[in-house]
């Protein structure tokens, strides 16, 4: 129950931390979509390196990091996998039967599983470094021009946060039935999956009832101080650009520009390959 | 001895930025046929102590010997231990999850693979001990009871195993002094019956001494003083120490104390106090 790393923070002041929200969002998008488009083992080894540092400059343990491409590992294998054995190409590698592998099948899983980890690195770092009650905020503030089409951004923002509100909450909950649960003899790891996802009904039936109640709770809450989503609200805490944000979007931009134009103006990869040629 | 813990310590979260010391080198020896109160401010380490006494929490270093299981064994028995130490979480009424009252108090005997017979018997023997009437509840949705029906049924789910030490984490949490004042009848009743050494946490010092023999006193992760409620209670510095407010009685025999009165007894439950006060004017 611990290892939901994904969407936990890890706290630190470093600079990393204290970016705008909306620009590490923003930035990790950019991130998204740059990777989409590299082709090239030097421009992976590049981003790679490049993510490193920032995790360096966020103070953010490597292992922590490395931990979130835990998650998607099974993910990572079946993508490859399939790729390994139902690309086809022209160059036959090793064939069996009727499986047979290609040099493409094999360059093009190697690099999928490459691209999977490194899509996973740099959104890990973002939710790493900034809270989650920061990211509904700064969705908050990219979506709001959406208001203007009638759509409920606050509304929206509101079920989000309060959604990641929960998720820490339950854990901790479901944690306390399953001990529960197990003072009175239960046990959660012996048997096969049927008898495990049976053993699971005494904690997901707790869970639930007290997931309603716990929102039946909160909305008589919110009620009860008047709570309302349709007037103009005000915030607490109020976003502001500094000029250390600019600065990172102008460095994060500039690498991923630099890993754009090497595809599609001068091919770096091949220079420095044939420097060792 | 029933149970016996030497050099107990716990990290929560070892090894991480949020590691949280819980538990420092915590030593003590509960007797069998005892009623010991845990006490201690919030975070003092209480919960995190009882849940080893049933090896909720893995031990990170220590000892603890329950009557002759040992935990710091490898794979110690785990089945006849939960069997052995029964636990009542704090509210527990949110654990309840089956169709039936019935169904729900069995899923601890079941889970001691008992006969079935054996297993019925226990049901209609716990029920009835926390005061429901079996005929009644026991074909009713546990969801469907009031809040105080509810724990009972928890209650009875714990009871039904037959634990030798029962071990209660805050059993009148959130209850009307009515409430209160059933559920410590009912634990009376029990440790008379069913397990007759009781390890009962709580905050509430009115009923620690109304009810307890001794007292364990928890400070940031550490036992400061296990002693009966009078030793504790008139132990200033330890009160200081621990954060602890006083039950009502101490609170007047001491203001007595301080206007010059002297007791023979120093009292800490209702009668002890009336019973000196008698004697002193009887003299």
């Amino acid at each position: 129950m611990n290892n939901i790393v994904f969407g936990q923070y890890y706290p630190s002041s470093s600079i990393v931390h204290r970016l705008d929200a909306r620009v590490k969002l923003l930035l990790a998008i950019a991130y998204i979509i740059t990777i989409f488009f590299v082709e090239d083992y030097v421009v992976y080894a590049g981003m790679f390196l490049f993510v490193l540092a920032v995790a360096l400059i966020a103070r953010i343990p490597l292992k922590i990091l490395f931990r979130t491409v835990r998650t998607i590992v099974v993910l990572i294998l079946i993508t490859a996998v399939i790729n390994l054995f139902f690309t086809k190409g022209e160059t036959l590698w090793w064939s069996w039967k009727f499986i047979k592998i290609y040099r493409e099948g094999v360059e093009r899983a190697i690099k999928l599983a490459l691209r999977l980890i490194l899509l996973m690195l740099f959104p890990s770092l973002l939710t790493l470094t900034t809270t989650p009650m920061e990211l509904t905020d700064a969705i908050e503030s990219l979506l709001s021009p959406l208001k203007l089409i009638k759509v409920p951004v606050h509304a929206i923002a509101l079920i989000m946060s309060i959604a990641l509100r929960m998720i820490p909450i339950l854990v901790e909950e479901t944690n306390k039935i399953m001990l529960a649960q197990k003072a009175r003899g239960a046990s959660f790891d012996t048997g096969g999956a049927l008898k495990k996802a049976k053993a699971m009904i005494p904690v997901l039936v707790p869970l639930f009832v007290g997931a309603f109640r716990r929102a039946d709770e909160l909305a008589l809450a919110m009620d009860a101080r008047c709570y309302s989503s349709v007037q103009k609200r005000t915030k607490y805490k109020v976003m502001k650009l500094h000029l250390r944000d600019a600065v990172a979007a102008v460095v994060c931009l500039a690498v991923f520009s630099v890993a754009f134009l090497n595809k599609y103006l001068f091919p770096f990869d091949e220079m420095i390959l044939s420097l060792f040629a | 001895m029933s149970i016996v813990v030497k050099d107990l310590s716990y990290v929560y979260s070892q090894g991480t930025p949020y590691a949280q010391t819980a538990l420092e080198n915590v030593g003590i020896e509960i007797r069998e046929g005892e009623y010991l109160a845990v006490v201690g401010k919030t975070g003092s380490g209480k919960s995190t102590f009882i849940q080893h006494l049933n090896a909720l929490i893995k031990l990170q270093s220590g000892e603890i010997r329950v009557f002759d299981i040992d935990l710091t064994a490898k794979k110690p028995d785990l089945r006849r231990l939960r069997g052995t130490v029964g636990m009542v979480m704090q509210y527990p009424e949110y654990q309840l999850f089956d169709e039936t009252v019935e169904k729900d108090v069995a899923f601890g005997p079941k889970n001691l693979a008992l006969p079935e017979e054996e297993i019925r018997a226990r049901v209609k023997e716990a029920i009835e001990l926390v005061g429901l009437k079996y005929d009644e509840v026991k074909d009713r949705s546990p969801f469907e009871l009031s809040g105080g029906q509810k724990r009972r049924v928890a209650i009875a789910g714990v009871i039904a195993m037959k634990p030798r030490v029962l071990v209660l984490d805050e059993p009148t949490a959130g209850l009307d002094p009515l409430g209160k004042r059933e559920i410590l009848a009912l634990i009376r009743r029990l440790k008379e019956t069913t397990s007759p050494t009781v390890v009962i946490v709580s905050h509430d010092m009115e009923a620690v001494a109304e009810h307890c023999d001794r007292m364990a006193v928890f400070s940031g992760g550490k036992i400061l003083k296990v002693a009966p409620p009078r030793e504790v209670f008139y132990d200033e510095a330890l009160m200081r120490e621990a954060e602890m407010d006083a039950p009502s009685v101490v609170k007047v025999a001491k203001a007595l104390i301080s206007r010059g009165v002297s007791f023979h007894n120093l009292p800490v439950k209702k009668e002890e106090l009336v019973k000196e006060l008698v004697e002193r004017r009887g003299r």
